[in-house]
């Protein structure tokens, strides 16, 4: 009896500690210090508290990563600054490779390293690249399973962001 | 009980019982020649895990096992050692990058556990063994004390008249 019950509860455990995770929309983005990619030191979104951040999951050996970097960049130099920015976190990857990849594609926004996964885990996704809007109260507004384009961030992204006084 | 018959009990034990302690001591003796051996990209590849694939590297050929594959090739080629190569990659993809559990920490229990089990279960048995002999197990009930190696009475002149008949 005592043997059936501790299989139960293995069983149990198991399925408890394999439960569901990641976010959805409206929910608060998971948030845990990872390593900066570059320049040693950890980050996290609590660094940028009060700002927009699109987080962006890549990883340099994935080819849609490599489509979306340009307009992320490009978005980032049109919209970065104290109110928004892109925050990449290289996921599962070499941190060499990360390295070259950001110096190749001239990425100016900032990079973290996720290279066991547990953040991207944490966040639900399902593969690289993942895109998620976070508001300045760290909920998730927009949530993206595959590359952006320069069109969606044009049109879904930018709406959101508070305008740039000038 | 007797001395005598806890010396023919002794006697029975010991003629399964050293063959036992062999076999668990060559299924604990480490295997210290192989660990000596220079990596290669093959042995290594069935030891680490491709962490997006969740397979070991060996079967996995997507690009970030590509990646991995080479990473490990370069560390070869600069001459590290199996224990480097698998510490950096752990620093790179963490502890689940490893096919086989670490050997220390909470990690080590499950090589511990199973030696542990196997050898509480070994001297149970042993214990089990010898208290079924002691209660005459196997024999002739008015002999059962006193049951020797191998079979007794009539059935040791059966079996002696049998290897006779078969005797060249």
């Amino acid at each position: 009896m005592l043997g059936v019950l501790a299989v139960v509860g293995l069983l149990v455990f198991g399925l408890v500690s394999k439960g569901s995770s990641g976010v959805a929309l409206g929910e608060a983005a998971p948030d845990s210090p990872l390593p900066r990619l570059e320049g040693g030191g950890a980050g996290s979104l609590a660094d940028y508290q009060g700002r927009w951040v699109l987080v962006n999951f890549w990883a340099s050996w994935c080819v849609p990563c490599r489509q979306e970097a340009p307009a992320l960049e490009e978005f980032q130099r049109g919209h970065g600054g104290p109110r928004f920015t892109v925050l990449g976190i290289d996921s599962r990857d070499l941190s060499d490779d990360g390295r070259e990849f950001v110096r190749r594609y001239g990425l100016s926004y900032p990079q973290l390293r996720d290279g066991d996964g547990d953040a991207a885990h944490n966040f639900g996704t399902t593969g690289v690249p993942e895109n998620f809007l976070i508001d300045p109260a760290g909920k998730v507004r927009l949530l993206l399973r595959g590359p952006v384009t320069a069109e969606y961030l044009r049109d879904s992204v930018a709406p959101m962001l508070p305008e740039e006084k000038s | 009980m007797r001395p005598e018959a806890v010396s023919k009990d002794a006697g029975c034990v010991r003629h399964w019982l050293a063959p036992a302690l062999l076999i668990a001591l060559l299924a604990l003796a480490p295997a210290a020649p192989a660990a000596n051996d220079p990596p290669t990209l093959t042995k290594i590849e069935s030891q680490v895990m491709c962490p997006v694939c969740g397979t070991l590297l060996q079967l996995a050929e997507s690009p970030q096992a590509q990646r991995e594959k080479a990473f490990i090739a370069r560390l070869i080629s600069e001459g590290r050692s199996e224990g480097q190569i698998k510490d950096a990659l752990v620093a790179e993809y963490g502890n689940e990058v490893l096919a086989l559990p670490q050997g220390s920490g909470f990690s080590l229990s499950a090589y511990v556990v199973p030696i542990v089990a196997f050898l509480v279960a070994a001297v149970a048995l042993g214990f089990g063994v010898m208290r079924w002999r002691r209660a005459g197990g196997g024999g002739p009930p008015d002999e059962g004390r006193r049951t020797p190696c191998g079979p007794t009475g009539e059935d040791a002149e059966r079996l002696e008249a049998d290897l006779a008949r078969y005797d060249l």
